[in-house]
């Protein structure tokens, strides 16, 4: 351990990821891109999370994400003074943290980088959640720009040809939509190219995740968290692709030479839902004291998890379906068995659900994807209440006692 | 072989000391606001009280929410094995453990051997807990010691459906206004944290027979209370309030 503060700890070192420095590099030169876009005639547009990202990209239009910034907000510990302002501008304290945060950051510029670009029109798909919808109207109306809403139907068992055709249809809208933002037509062979960039994207992070199969695991869910930006953000670029190639490299590299994300790795848990931005370093130290590794979850493979629908030589024609059936989108017993494929992938010990009171969609069926886990698994799962980004949802004796006896639980096993 | 459990909880801490398997003394003490103090005093106060001298104890473990504060003790492990493992001492046979504490509800499932195969504790919120019937006391006047037998008395309980401690406060406030009997109230109090506690359990399976532990566990209204919504009979020790003590002690031996 450091006493001084000075000599960095070479046990500490070894297990650092060396790729966190380049991708903070890309980060940081993707939020001034997007930040100077008036000033490079560039156009900028807000979407959500799951939004289709890449005729975007093709419109050569930034995309900019109100909840990567929530993120950023969340772990900066600035969630708290940005959802009362919300609340002080008349939202409910039961709204979203992501959707309170960015109300109260427009008007102020507030929030670690002085705020968001201006948007020059919002993409709103509800395919993760129905708050949304209302959260960029407000927003629309704030900043007066057009606003494009894909409607993608709830997948309760199956994706019906009808819902295919409705939400193809409105592909075709959103292309019609940005080139009248843009006054420009689309250009569909780089269509076509971008979305093969962004399947090769996606395989490519989840390799990046199922690196986490090899015991011990090379990187944690923590890790994942922060190296998800990218694939949220830049979906349908090179870029994606050039730094999860090198990301990949560096993790079979660490299981080649034993590097592992906790040091004594005896425990593998699964996580569910959002991480609680702002007690990630918190939550990560308690696990390893505990020497358990998070290693998996199922917040980060939702960018991955739709892949087996999509046609990389018909991107158009199939991300449709691609877009309609992510995790937050399918009926709950869909929902329990990805947990469930998850546990067995990664042979997970126990299942760590975080019970984000922002989160309704995520939220909402887990006592009952608790309850099927464990009578397929029979193994120990553990709900935490906490919010993602405000921090007055937590509680730290209390959600420290439920880890610390979770964890007597599943070492008396 | 000698062994001592702290449990620091958020109103009073507990001392249990064991020799070989037999409990030989107990203490309790009121928290205050520093639970490093607490564990110290009630360290004293059961030493003095037992004429146990410091040296002899092989092992000491701390639990509740100040375990972690607690510097002479070995270990800390949490309130819910030192339940469980305190309820298998009081009683072999039991399989589920309700406890309501100060700051927390739990229920907890146990196998033959006193270990926790499973357990639920309450949401953030403080209704359903030992401080939520401190409030409660506070508004109506009345010692809590005597909320059991006072519920008893209740000719038609009263309905308190908020789900929020100081929600319910106003509404007691209310019932206070509106003329409505103590003894009623009281037993609307009980049955509202037998719902809460009863919805909880329930998620989790509670399997017979159950013990309630923890100091709530002294009020008669709420054990019957809680029986009437589990429908199950609970059984309390006279050591319900230090199970958690007892449980650490005895873990104690095994480390």
């Amino acid at each position: 351990m450091t006493t001084d503060g000075q000599t960095p700890d070479p046990e500490k070192e070894k297990r650092k990821i060396k790729s966190v420095k380049k991708m903070k590099e890309i980060m940081t030169n993707y939020y001034i891109e997007a930040k100077t876009a008036e000033q490079t005639g560039k156009k900028v547009a807000w979407i959500t999370s799951g939004g289709p990202v890449e005729p975007l990209i093709v419109m050569d239009i930034i995309p900019v994400y109100p909840e990567n910034h929530g993120a950023m907000i969340g772990a900066s510990k600035m969630g708290v003074g940005l959802c009362e302002k919300s609340e002080q501008m008349g939202y409910s304290r039961d709204l979203c943290s992501y959707a309170r945060a960015d109300i109260a950051c427009a008007p102020v510029n507030g929030g670690p980088i002085g705020g968001l670009p201006r948007p020059d029109m919002l993409v709103c798909c509800n395919n993760i959640c129905g708050t949304v919808l209302k959260w960029y109207e407000v927003q629309a109306r704030y900043f007066n720009v057009p606003l494009f809403i894909l409607d993608t139907p709830f997948c309760h068992t199956e994706f019906s040809d009808e819902a295919r055709k409705y939400v193809r249809k409105q592909v075709d809208e959103y292309i019609q939509f940005l080139e009248m933002v843009c006054r420009k037509k689309c250009d569909f062979d780089r269509m076509a190219e971008v979305g093969k960039l962004s399947v090769r994207g996606q395989r490519l992070w989840q390799e990046v995740l199922d690196t986490a199969a090899h015991k011990p695991a090379p990187l944690s869910a923590f890790d994942a968290f922060f190296h998800l930006a990218l694939i949220v953000t830049l979906r349908g670029t090179q870029t994606v692709i050039d730094y999860y190639t090198g990301l990949l490299e560096e993790m079979k590299e660490r299981i080649a030479s034993g590097i592992s994300a906790v040091p004594n790795e005896k425990y593998r848990l699964l996580w569910d839902n959002l991480p609680v931005w702002y007690k990630t370093k918190w939550l990560s130290e308690k696990f390893a004291a505990h020497d358990a590794c998070l290693v998996a979850d199922t917040y980060t493979s939702a960018w991955c998890g739709s892949l087996k629908y999509i046609d990389e030589n018909d991107f158009l024609g199939t991300m449709a379906e691609g877009y309609s059936r992510i995790y937050l989108n399918i009926g709950v017993d869909e929902m329990a068995e990805t947990v469930i494929e998850m546990v067995d992938k990664y042979d997970a010990d126990g299942v760590v659900m975080h019970s984000n009171r922002s989160c309704k969609p995520y939220s909402f069926g887990q006592y009952d994807i608790q309850r099927i886990v464990q009578e397929k698994r029979k193994i120990p799962t553990l709900i935490i209440e906490a919010d993602m980004v405000d921090e007055r949802s937590f509680s730290e004796s209390q959600i420290e006692t439920r880890i610390d006896a979770f964890m007597e639980v599943l070492k008396a096993r | 072989m000698i062994t001592l459990g702290i449990d620091v909880g958020s109103i009073t801490a507990k001392a249990a000391l064991v020799k070989d398997g037999k409990l030989l003394s107990t203490a309790v003490i009121v928290t205050g606001y520093n639970s490093k103090n607490a564990g110290d005093a009630v360290f004293e106060k059961i030493l003095s009280g037992s004429g146990v001298n410091r040296s002899e104890i092989e092992g000491i473990v701390a639990t509740g929410y100040g375990r972690n504060s607690i510097s002479f003790a070995g270990k800390s492990i949490t309130e819910i094995t030192c339940h469980a493992a305190g309820a298998h001492f009081l009683n072999p046979a039991v399989r589920s453990v309700i406890d309501i504490g100060g700051q927390d509800s739990k229920a907890i499932v146990m196998d033959e051997a006193g270990k926790v195969k499973d357990f639920a504790m309450n949401d953030k919120c403080a209704a359903g807990t030992g401080r939520f019937l401190e409030v409660m006391a506070r508004a109506l006047e009345v010692d809590i010691n005597d909320f059991g037998s006072m519920s008893l008395k209740a000719d038609n309980p009263a309905k308190i459906s908020s789900l929020c401690t100081v929600f319910a406060e106003s509404e007691v406030i209310s019932l206070i206004a509106k003329g409505e009997k103590r003894k009623n109230i009281i037993a609307g109090i009980h049955e509202s944290i037998g719902s809460r506690v009863a919805a909880m359990a329930g998620r989790l399976g509670l399997t017979s027979p159950v013990m309630m532990t923890g100091g709530v566990a002294k009020n008669i209204g709420v054990v019957k209370a809680l029986e009437g919504k589990t429908g199950k009979s609970i059984e309390v020790s006279e050591m319900a309030q230090l199970t958690g003590a007892i449980g650490a002690a005895l873990i104690a031996m095994t480390l």
